[in-house]
C-alpha cells in the first residue's frame, strides 16, 4: 500500500490520529500541500479556505486530546461537490448564474457530516448544474482527470471523483441524477455509491431533477464509503421524500464471504454492443471473479433497458426546467445589468448566467412540458418509467444483486464529445436505469484497460438494501484491491 | 410525436424565459430534432393500461407537527440578492405609471 498520507484510507487515517501518529492539523496540511502541489494540472477545486481546514482541524484535535473524539470521521477532510449547501461557503454549481451565492444556510447531510467531526475541505468542479457526463459544461474551470490529464474526469460530479483519485481530500461527497457519481467513480478509479432514493436528506442540495437526485460519497475503499454513508444517512423532515428508514451500522456488516450463497443477475441488455470490447472482458472477468467468491452468476433480462436515455431525458429536463426557474435573476442569483423591465430581467439575466448546456436542457424541459406535447412526451415517459422499475423489480425476485459496467467505455479526450450532445447523452445508459428504478448503486475499480484506465464494476443493490450492496463491493475489493492503484501526478 | 422541424424554438424559448441568440437559436433547433427524433422510439411502447411513475417510491401525505421553529433571519434571507433595500429586494418597476 502506498505510504503516502494522502493516499490511505479512512481507516488507516483514523488509526493513525487515534495513536496520535498524527495530529488532525498535521493530516489537514498533508492535503493542502497535495493540493497544492497537484490540483493545477488536476482542477478538482473551485474554492478552497485553508484557514478554515486548519481551524478545523485545531478543534479535531482538541477534541481527541480530550477523549471526545466524535466518530470515525473526526479530522477527516471531506471534499464537497460545489452544489452542496454549507453556511458562509460559497455554492456555485459551476455557474455563472450563482458564482456569487454564498449559503445561508447548511444542509443536512453537510449537518450531518459536521456532527460526526468531518472537515470540509475544498468546493469541487462539476458539470454546471449537474448537468453533463464529462465536467466539460463547468462554466468556471476545467477538471482533468488524474490518470491522464488530457482526459476527462467524468461528470457531473467530476472534481468530486478526482480530488479523491489524486489525494486531495480523503473523501468527498457528490450527487447522482443519472449516474453522476458512479460514472466519474468508473472513469477515475475510486468507489461511488448513490444511495436508494430516499436514503439520504436532500436537504442543501441544489436541485436538478427532484425525483432522480440522490447525494452520494466518493472514497478510496468500499468501507471508507460505507463509513460516509453511513453517517449522511437518514430521514430528515426538511426532505419531503426522505424515507423514514433504519440505517444500518454499514461498516460493521461488511463481510468478505458476502457472496456465499447469494444469486448475482447479469442483465444480457448491458452486454450489447456499444460498449468497448477490452471494458467488456475487463467487466466479464469481474463477474467471474464474484462468480468465484460464491455467487451463484445468472442471466436476467430488463427489456426495456433501450429506452432509459429518452426516459431520463426527458424527465429530468422537465423537472429541471422547473426546478431551474427559481434562478430569475431577482433573488439571489446573477442579476444582468442590461434589462429594461422585469420580464426582461428574467430573460436577459438567464441568457447571462446560464451555459449552453443547461439553456439546451432547459429548452427541451419546457418544450416536453408544453401544451399539446405533454401526453406524448412527459406522460409516456412516466409510464415507461413504470415499465423499467418493473424490469428491476422481476428480476429482484430471482437475484440478490445485480453486475454490470458502469460506463460503456474508460474516460474519453476531453473535446471528444463535447460538441455533441446525443452521444454524451449516450454514455449515461448504464447508470440512469437505477436513478429511474430509484435503487442503490455503486461503482468500485475492477482493473484498468490497455490505455492505463481504470474501469469501473456496477453493483445494483434492491431498494434501501445498501447493507448487502456495500457488503458485496467489499468482498471484490477485498479479493482483487484494485482500489489500492493510485495516479501518478 | 413531433420532429424537428415541428419545433418552434422562440416559443419554448419563451416558455423557458431565456433569450437566445440567432446562433443559438439555429444550433438548438437542429441538436433539439434530433434528439427528439431519438426519443421517437417511446412511441413505439404500448403503454396501455399502465400508470406513470412520477417517483420510484412514492411517499404520501407527510404530515409534522406545528411546532414553532426558528426562521431564517431576513439578513441570511435577503444576503444574495442583487439589489436590495430596507430589508426587500429592489427589481425593476413593475406596474407602469397611469
Amino acid at each position: 500500500m502506498s505510504e503516502e498520507v494522502f493516499y490511505k484510507s479512512i481507516s488507516e487515517l483514523e488509526k493513525m490520529l487515534d495513536s496520535r501518529q498524527i495530529s488532525a492539523v498535521e493530516l489537514a496540511k498533508a492535503f493542502i500541500d497535495r493540493k497544492n502541489a497537484v490540483d493545477s494540472k488536476v482542477g478538482a477545486f473551485i474554492s478552497s479556505n485553508e484557514g478554515e481546514l486548519l481551524e478545523s482541524a485545531r478543534k479535531s484535535d482538541e477534541r481527541r486530546a480530550a477523549g471526545g473524539k466524535l466518530s470515525e470521521l473526526d479530522g477527516i477532510p471531506v471534499g464537497l461537490k460545489d452544489l452542496l449547501a454549507v453556511r458562509g461557503q460559497k455554492l456555485t454549481c459551476a455557474s455563472r448564474m450563482l458564482e456569487n451565492y454564498v449559503s445561508p444556510y447548511t444542509g443536512t447531510a453537510m449537518k450531518k457530516l459536521e456532527n460526526a467531526g468531518a472537515l470540509f475541505w475544498g468546493r469541487l468542479n462539476m458539470d454546471e448544474f449537474a448537468m453533463g457526463s464529462s465536467c466539460e459544461n463547468s462554466a468556471l474551470q476545467t477538471t482533468r482527470n488524474p490518470w491522464d490529464l488530457s482526459r476527462i474526469p467524468g461528470g457531473s460530479s467530476g472534481g468530486s471523483a478526482a480530488a479523491v483519485s489524486a489525494g486531495e481530500c480523503a473523501a468527498s461527497l457528490g450527487s447522482d441524477t443519472g449516474g453522476s457519481i458512479r460514472q466519474p467513480a468508473s472513469l477515475c478509479g475510486v468507489v461511488g455509491v448513490k444511495p436508494t432514493y430516499g436514503l439520504v436528506s436532500r436537504f442543501g442540495l441544489a436541485a436538478f431533477a427532484s425525483s432522480l437526485d440522490q447525494i452520494g460519497p466518493f472514497a478510496r475503499s468500499v468501507r471508507d464509503a460505507a463509513v460516509v454513508l453511513k453517517h449522511i444517512a437518514g430521514y430528515d423532515r426538511l426532505d419531503s421524500t426522505s424515507a423514514n428508514v433504519p440505517v444500518d451500522d454499514y461498516p460493521a456488516r461488511l463481510s468478505p464471504d458476502a457472496f456465499a450463497g447469494k444469486k448475482a443477475g447479469v442483465p444480457k441488455e448491458y452486454f450489447s454492443s456499444g460498449m468497448d470490447p477490452e471494458v467488456r472482458v475487463i467487466v466479464e472477468k469481474a463477474v467471474e471473479k464474484c462468480g468465484e467468491l460464491g455467487a451463484e452468476i445468472v442471466e436476467v433480462s430488463l427489456p426495456h433497458t433501450d429506452l432509459a436515455i429518452p426516459v431520463y431525458y426527458i424527465i429530468a429536463t422537465a423537472e429541471a426546467s422547473s426546478n431551474l426557474a427559481r434562478y430569475d435573476g431577482i433573488r439571489y442569483t446573477h442579476r444582468s445589468s442590461k434589462a429594461g423591465d422585469v420580464v426582461d430581467v428574467y430573460f436577459k439575466s438567464r441568457a447571462e448566467g446560464f451555459g449552453e448546456e443547461v439553456k439546451r436542457r432547459i429548452i427541451l424541459g419546457s418544450y416536453v412540458l408544453s401544451s399539446g406535447y405533454y401526453d406524448a412526451y412527459y406522460l409516456r415517459a412516466q409510464k415507461v418509467r413504470t415499465l423499467i422499475r418493473r424490469d428491476f423489480e422481476n428480476a429482484f425476485e430471482s437475484v440478490d444483486v445485480i453486475l454490470a459496467p458502469t460506463s460503456p467505455t474508460t474516460a474519453f479526450k476531453a473535446g471528444e464529445k463535447s460538441s455533441d450532445p446525443l452521444s454524451m447523452y449516450l454514455s449515461d445508459i448504464f447508470t440512469i436505469n437505477v436513478n429511474l428504478a430509484g435503487l442503490p448503486g455503486l461503482s468500485l475499480p475492477c482493473g484498468f484497460a490497455s490505455d492505463g484506465m481504470p474501469v469501473g464494476l456496477q453493483m445494483i443493490g434492491k431498494t434501501f438494501d445498501e447493507s448487502n450492496l456495500l457488503s458485496y463491493a467489499y468482498a471484490y475489493e477485498q479479493a482483487c484491491g484494485w482500489n489500492r492503484c493510485n495516479p501518478k501526478l | 410525436m413531433a420532429d424537428s422541424a415541428e419545433i418552434d424554438i422562440d416559443y419554448v424559448a419563451k416558455l423557458a424565459r431565456i433569450e437566445l441568440t440567432p446562433d443559438e437559436k439555429e444550433k438548438f433547433s437542429r441538436q433539439l430534432g434530433q434528439i427528439l427524433g431519438y426519443f421517437r422510439k417511446l412511441s413505439e411502447i404500448d403503454v396501455s393500461g399502465v400508470e406513470p411513475s412520477a417517483h420510484a417510491h412514492a411517499v404520501y401525505n407527510v404530515w409534522r407537527d406545528d411546532v414553532e421553529g426558528e426562521p431564517m433571519s431576513v439578513e441570511d434571507a435577503l444576503m444574495n440578492a442583487p439589489a436590495k433595500r430596507d430589508n426587500q429586494i429592489v427589481v425593476p418597476k413593475v406596474v407602469d405609471d397611469a
